[in-house]
């Protein structure tokens, strides 16, 4: 008996000294420093800008058809020079093919249902065909539309050195993006940042490709031609130098879509469509520069630096010496180079970081406060036992915000609120335990077996209460948002930690208590 | 130390008392819903913009009104943050004001207007902003979709969890009284005024747990009784579980009371809403386990053994 209460309270000191890292982790600097390492404070406490945004996808998935139904019309000249290429309804991704001679019908339907325009399904009309995007095809432009625009905002945030940015998907992950700058308090200047366009693209290089080390030099060899030295390469840290034409083949506004595919010989690349105008120019350039090299500048650094291995029109591909990972990066920057869609703001909200400040010390001035107060509540009521209530409800604090530095959660206002609460619940099971107890004593059962009683009764009861309060925590959790979460995700470790501390602490205090003394003495309770 | 030691009340006697009480409250809150001040909601959920403005010296009222009218703002509402001023002194000088919003299009357009309406025309003293919340018709409709779900998916989450405990009456019993606590607290802030916001539906939500709690202690200890006392008519059963878990109802109760009257009191301003939403919840949520939730088992008993059907009620699952 003795052996196994040491093995036990060797275990909860265990567990304190783990908790108690996962508050400090290994201390360095001053505790303020160290303590806000380890516990992340969300924006309502330290201040800083929640945007939420749509995207209006179907604006992209349109401006796609669009583009589509111009290749239909460029394609439709070899074929059948007579058949149009129109669209009933601008918003709507449908195409319709119309005049189309009854002799050149086959063709026209060999062309139309080639790979080209898989994304469509094709049928007949009179004098015609339709073509109408997939569900699936549009589900997917969609998705790719809002991947695009949380990227290019990403990009832009980083550039602006904001730490700890959140920039994801919110709602129901159709069309929405949730932006949590910290620390930010001019929401002007984000929202102008966030809105203008990255500047994206494709120079033909000069001097053959070959690199310098340093601006000089490159400058140097320009030797009268148009030209610009740029920095960058094909590594994220490369630090050569490319003297590059200073008009550049297509930018920007060029780019209608890219993404990672794999070229002839299964090499990892990436396939790009331009604008139909932006297309033929390319084709011209490609065709009269194989062999040569064109790079990929971002905001007037080098991305990429790749050979030109044959004409290309609208869609191209970008291969050579790059990693499937390398391929998805560039295919995504080539996407980012202009956001693909519109939107508007759903949400905005603003927290000043003095307000901040002091709804910390107002909320941890409450939770000490409160806390105190049912401390010495719990003392005077049951005495000897309140010592034990108050022990466990100490280490309840320290295994809860220990929790929090293992996961990183957040801690919001609401999330202090839900500390306080925490205390209410870990009170609850002590008085439950206690007063059963008594009841058991005024039974005239043996102190002992009082406790014995007393736990097994209580348990019962305990685990209903904490199950059916988890059940709404989870659901918070996962219905909720923001501050919401916050306050979901500190009540559900503080019910997880009160079980322990409430149940198994509070019970191996009393046996400890117990073990010490006489047969027959009174419990203090 | 020992308070309500062998207390011996006939709950169930009184219990044409609680549903006159209850009814008061319940009507009062739901006539206010409908044709008082209807459902105050925030801003999270009806949209608009809230500009929280903090100034150097105490403002005046009137000026910052007419200096917003002055810039062409209409249907706007100013409010005097009159919060504690020990636990933050610039409380005191705070004002917010809101403006209902029109369009997800012009979204962030009363912010810089009524900043701009306050550096041009007011010249009485500094100020800074504090805070803002901007919320478009789009996201207040999500977000109070989102709310409502919320609140259903935990009722409905408990009155499994109880059903799977003990008996389906019991979790019908617990989540009808859950359901009475919820009406009455909303109708209290349809009573005074203040508006809900999603910190309140998340403190509503807690105290849904929370006289859950209770209820669940109380039914715990009739599962427990109906076992022992074979011979006793249910009203005994009930009431002598009631009062055997009285002290734990009323020590546990009053406790968390404490906590969150210290929220109440030190929790500032931006947790006003919660802490009231728990300040009234916990004092009916206690209430309701007692004098609704346990009568309604006997009531729906009685009712079945008037049907002529099963006359006792059984005692579910037995403990775990």
């Amino acid at each position: 008996m003795q052996t196994n209460l040491n093995g036990k309270i060797a275990a909860i000191i265990a567990i304190l000294l783990v908790f108690l890292f996962g508050i400090f982790g290994i201390p360095h600097g001053s505790l303020k420093q160290t303590l806000q390492d380890r516990i992340h404070l969300g924006l309502d406490l330290k201040g800083g800008v929640h945007l939420v945004l749509q995207v209006h996808t179907a604006e992209a998935v349109a401006a796609n058809s669009d583009s589509d139904q111009q290749r239909i019309q460029q394609s439709l000249k070899e074929t059948a020079p007579a058949a149009t290429a129109s669209k009933p309804d601008p918003k709507e991704p449908v195409i319709v093919v119309s005049n189309v001679p009854s002799d050149k019908s086959g063709a026209v339907r060999d062309l139309l249902s080639g790979g080209a325009y898989a994304d469509y399904d094709l049928s007949s009309e009179n004098g015609g065909f339709r073509l109408s995007m997939k569900q699936s095809a549009i589900k997917a432009l969609r998705d790719r539309t809002l991947d695009t625009s949380i990227e290019t905002i990403r990009g832009r945030v980083d550039s602006l050195g904001v730490s700890e940015p959140v920039i994801q998907k919110y709602g129901l992950g159709e069309d929405q993006i949730l932006i949590e700058l910290p620390g930010v308090e001019n929401v002007d200047r984000i929202q102008s940042i966030i809105q203008s366009t990255a500047r994206l693209e494709i120079h033909e290089v000069l001097n053959d490709g070959k690199s310098f080390t340093s601006q000089q030099e490159a400058e140097a060899a320009s030797a009268g031609q148009d030209a610009i030295a740029v920095q960058g390469g094909n590594t994220p840290d490369a630090t050569a130098w490319w003297l590059l034409r200073r008009i550049s083949i297509v930018q920007g506004p060029d780019f209608r879509d890219a993404r990672p595919s794999k070229d002839e010989t299964g090499r990892d690349s990436v396939s790009f469509n331009l604008t139909v105008a932006a297309g033929d120019r390319f084709y011209d350039y490609t065709s009269a520069n194989i062999g040569k090299y064109m790079a990929i500048v971002l905001d007037n650094h080098v991305r990429e630096v790749a050979t030109i291995n044959g004409s290309i029109r609208d869609n191209g591909q970008i291969s050579g010496g790059m990693s499937k990972q390398a391929a998805s990066e560039l295919s995504l920057m080539l996407r980012t180079g202009s956001l693909p869609a519109s939107f508007s703001y759903l949400e905005t909200r603003t927290v000043g970081p003095s307000l901040g400040a002091s709804s910390i010390r107002q909320g941890v001035i409450a939770a000490v406060v409160g806390m105190l107060a049912v401390m010495v509540f719990m003392l005077i009521y049951y005495r000897g036992a309140g010592i034990n209530a108050d022990l466990a409800l100490i280490l309840n604090l320290v295994i809860l915000l220990g929790f929090m530095g293992f996961f990183h959660a957040t801690l919001t206002l609401p999330g202090i609120a839900g500390v306080i609460l925490t205390i209410g619940m870990g009170v609850d099971s002590n008085v439950l335990i206690f007063e059963r107890i008594r009841e058991e004593i005024a039974l005239g059962k043996s102190a002992s077996a009082a406790v014995q009683n007393g736990f097994a009764h209580a348990w019962v009861t305990i685990l209903d209460t904490h199950v059916t309060t988890l059940v709404s925590a989870f659901i918070l959790f996962f219905v909720g948002t923001g501050p919401v979460k916050g306050f979901a995700i500190t009540l559900a470790f503080g019910l997880l930690a009160n079980l322990f501390t409430a149940v198994f602490v509070s019970r191996v205090i009393f046996d400890s208590v117990l073990a010490r003394k006489q047969r027959g003495e009174a419990l203090s309770i | 130390m020992q308070l309500f030691q062998n207390s011996n009340i006939d709950w169930l006697g009184k219990k044409w008392f609680f549903l006159g009480f209850s009814l008061i409250f319940s009507v009062a809150g739901v006539l206010s819903m409908l044709f008082w001040h209807h459902v105050p909601l925030g801003v999270d959920f009806k949209g608009g913009t809230l500009v929280y403005v903090s100034f150097s010296q105490q403002p005046n009222e009137d000026h910052i009104r007419h200096a917003l009218d002055e810039s062409g703002i209409r249907n706007f509402r100013l409010q005097r943050i009159s919060g504690n001023v020990g636990a933050s002194g610039a409380a005191a000088n705070q004002v917010v004001i809101s403006v209902p919003e029109t369009t997800d299009a012009a979204h962030d357009a009363a912010r810089p207007q009524s900043e701009g309406a306050l550096r041009n025309n007011l010249h009485d003293s500094g100020f800074s902003v504090q805070q803002t919340d901007i919320v478009g018709p789009t996201a207040g409709a999500q977000l109070t979709r989102q709310a409502g779900w919320a609140i259903l998916w935990s009722l409905i989450g408990m009155l499994v969890y109880l059903w799977f405990r003990f008996e389906f009456i019991y979790g019908a019993a617990a989540v009808i009284a859950v359901f009475h606590d919820t009406l009455i607290t909303i109708g209290f802030f349809s009573l005074l005024n203040t508006e809900i916001t999603l910190t309140v539906v998340a403190a509503i939500l807690t105290l849904v747990g929370y006289s859950m709690n209770d209820t669940i202690v109380v039914f715990d200890r009739i599962r427990e009784n109906l076992q022992q006392m074979r011979r006793a008519t249910l009203s005994e059963v009930v009431n002598k579980s009631i009062n055997q878990t009285l002290s734990r109802t009323i020590l546990t109760s009053g406790l968390t009371f404490l906590t969150v009257l210290s929220l109440f009191i030190f929790g500032g301003e931006v947790l006003h809403g919660f802490s009231l939403a728990l300040v009234i919840g916990i004092l009916i949520g206690t209430y309701s386990s007692i004098a609704v939730a346990a009568p309604m088992l006997v009531a729906w008993t009685d009712w079945r053994a008037s049907k002529g059907g099963r006359t006792a009620l059984v005692a579910g699952r037995s403990a775990a």
